[in-house]
């Protein structure tokens, strides 16, 4: 009963005037970001997070929870309507929505993506309401070995399940820890990794200006040369009438898919790194797995498209919930937002709950708010958004740049942290072109200077020891799962290796 | 492809290096009473980093990844072009941020990419390059009270008199 009285002040704050009309500009925005092919929920955070230091960290954070919000559901728009994903998030969605569009349907498979992704976003809501305190709860008896267990078992999952090039996420791992390392060292108080002597590199690498050198200028470059400005978009034609029978074909074709989706969409979010994008493939697996026309998959099934969307909706919340109770992010945007709640000047952790109970409840609140109105704005405007759709590259690449140089210096006020930024933007550039996973060191420049100070302060409670990882109830467990993480893949590896000499 | 990908592991072998070294400058062992030294931390993580580009070697001679293997060019003409007209353009753009102020080296970038980059049209580029620089003025110094580069000394007449208007 207690959650319910906290939930309904977070509604009532996310009413009042100046979060309402943040999330309204929000989730358009989101869609906007979202449907856009090339720009997702993690660019649009990173290039907007500077612009939102003029309202309060409780409205900042709802604007930006807004945008990412807007995205899950915008991602869909491009995805059926160009067949290009407008997101990674969205990549699913395009597997059945694009022969949806192709058949003529490009309503059906857009009215059935935003009813997924708002149920999906409804069910998480709920699920998030009701653990987030118990965890937070949980987490305040959390110590330093604890914590640092934590960051390892998030680093570990992108090694264990990322799918990607095991010694290239490693490599970015690291390289975004030692990058947070520049600057001063804290406990000695000795400045540390001040490259070439050059000042700029004393207050350290904000972790802005390699996200947005990563997402904003880079990705933009990588876009730009893969889209090779081709797209032809499919329209929709769309009226209340067309809507309500769509939505009923949704509902009944596709309850299936957003089930699944809602429901393993939010716990593969919660695992830290997993996120939305891999939430939306895996319940589109499951879907089509338990499915009892899988033969339909691939080539316009209602299903496919409820599946992932719902899924992807539902991850984004549950990637809120480590980040709100424990200070770890479960996805790369959540990562920018715990850096930004950093910058405002709170401490991520569990002691929000208590300490700050109108952001942490005005956030959860703005969820439901922000739902409900993604749904409306979506559904009233999908012909604005593929109109949209059309604005030529060479119009939205150049605002983008814009927003990039202007977000990176607003940040820290530093000519050299701009330079910084686009040099950042070009080695990603080429890193992205070589398969190089990027999304883990913007996690590790946001997470390192949190698990740096644990790791010193573990060592030092344990004079050295580093069983302390495994010999604590909490850490231990935790520490092991990581570790098997780590090694999994070499584990596979030389299973692999046995069955074939064998 | 695959000649990008043994340069770039190499250059990133070189940088793990470089981190090894400039860390070392603390101390990297355990300090008695004090926990892990100030250079530890980086120094063992820019080690893992030179392992992972000695896997990425070996998985190169392998050809074990499709960067590897891939026998197309890393860049191709078209995006070998993009590359330049794209960075060519934002350098001028950031180097210019310190002679001609930020909204004047937004406006000339603006200028660059729409007109001459994406051949729209006059009043298109006019509206889009000077429309912006005035928001975001508005925006940053009036509302946000975050001034941003002004440029060298020239420029201060003019944003003397904006100044007037603002405040």
């Amino acid at each position: 009963m207690e959650i319910l009285g906290h939930l309904s002040d977070g509604i009532w704050l996310s009413l009042q005037p100046i979060n309402l009309g943040l999330i309204l500009i929000g989730v358009t925005l989101g869609l906007f970001i979202g449907a856009m092919p090339g720009l997702g929920s993690v660019n649009g955070v990173a290039i907007l997070l500077p612009v939102t230091f003029l309202v309060p960290p409780s409205s900042a954070i709802i604007f930006l929870a807004a945008i990412y919000y807007g995205a899950m559901y915008g991602g869909a728009i491009s995805s059926i309507t160009l067949g290009i994903p407008g997101a990674s998030t969205a990549v699913a969605t395009t597997f059945d929505g694009r022969p949806l569009a192709l058949k003529g349907k490009a309503s059906l498979a857009l009215v059935t993506a935003a009813l997924a992704s708002f149920v999906g976003g409804t069910v998480s809501n709920v699920l998030f309401t009701g653990f987030a305190p118990l965890l937070a709860h949980v987490a305040l008896s959390f110590g330093p070995p604890e914590i640092f267990a934590l960051m390892l078992l998030a680093f570990a999952t992108f090694v264990g399940l990322g799918g990607d090039d095991i010694p290239k996420t490693i490599l970015s791992i690291c390289m975004g820890l030692v990058f947070a390392a520049v600057g001063f060292d804290e406990i000695s108080g000795e400045p540390r990794l001040v490259f070439f002597n050059i000042s700029g590199f004393m207050h350290g690498i904000n972790f802005l200006v390699l996200a947005i050198g990563v997402y904003g200028l880079g990705e933009m470059i990588w876009t730009i040369e893969s889209t090779r400005g081709e797209m032809t978009t499919t329209d929709a034609k769309m009226s209340l009438k067309t809507v309500v029978a769509d939505s009923k074909t949704a509902a009944r074709e596709g309850w299936r898919g957003t089930a699944i989706g809602s429901l393993l969409g939010f716990f593969v979010g919660i695992l830290p790194a997993a996120g939305a994008t891999p939430g939306s493939l895996m319940s589109y697996g499951v879907t089509k797995m338990v499915s009892r026309k899988p033969e339909e998959f691939g080539k316009g099934a209602v299903d496919g498209v409820a599946a992932p969307e719902a899924a992807n909706n539902s991850a984004s919340t549950g990637a809120m919930l480590p980040m709100l109770t424990l200070g770890i992010p479960g996805s790369p945007t959540t990562a920018i937002l715990l850096g930004g709640m950093v910058i405002w000047g709170m401490t991520p952790g569990p002691r929000l709950f208590t300490d700050e109970p109108a952001f942490v409840w005005g956030l959860i609140g703005s969820f439901y708010v922000s739902n409900v109105f993604a749904l409306l704005i979506n559904l009233a405007f999908i012909p604005v958004f593929i109109w949209m759709l059309r604005m030529p590259f060479t119009i939205l690449a150049p605002l983008i740049f814009v927003l990039s140089v202007v977000g990176g210096y607003a940040a820290t006020a530093d000519m050299h942290d701009v330079w910084l930024m686009l040099g950042f933007g070009f080695g990603a550039y080429a890193l992205r072109k070589l398969d190089y996973p990027l999304a883990p060191a913007v996690l590790a420049i946001v997470l390192g200077p949190i698990a740096e100070p644990t790791l010193r302060q573990s060592l030092l409670l344990s004079s050295g020891d580093p069983m302390i990882f495994i010999n604590r109830p909490i850490a231990g467990p935790i520490t092991i799962i990581a570790l098997i993480l780590i090694f999994l893949p070499l584990i596979n590896l030389i299973r692999k290796k046995m069955v074939a000499q064998a | 492809m695959r000649l990008a990908e043994l340069i770039t592991a190499a250059v990133l072998a070189l940088l793990s290096i470089y981190l090894m070294f400039k860390s070392a400058e603390l101390d990297i062992g355990y300090l008695p009473g004090e926990g892990p030294g100030g250079g530890a931390w980086p120094f063992w993580l820019a080690a893992v980093m030179l392992i992972s580009t000695i896997l990425i070697v070996i998985n190169w001679f392998k050809k074990a990844t499709p960067p590897s293997r891939s026998t197309e060019p890393f860049m191709d003409d078209f995006a070998k072009k993009s590359l330049v007209k794209v960075g060519v353009g934002l350098l001028g753009f950031i180097a210019l941020i310190g002679v001609i102020s930020m909204y004047g080296a937004m406006l000339i970038f603006l200028v660059y990419y729409v007109r001459v980059l994406g051949k729209h049209s006059w009043p298109t580029t006019a509206a889009l390059s000077i429309g912006l620089p005035v928001i975001f003025f508005i925006f940053f110094e009036a509302l946000m009270r975050i001034t941003l580069p002004k440029g060298m000394k020239f420029t201060e007449p003019f944003y003397n008199f904006l100044n007037t208007i603002i405040y």
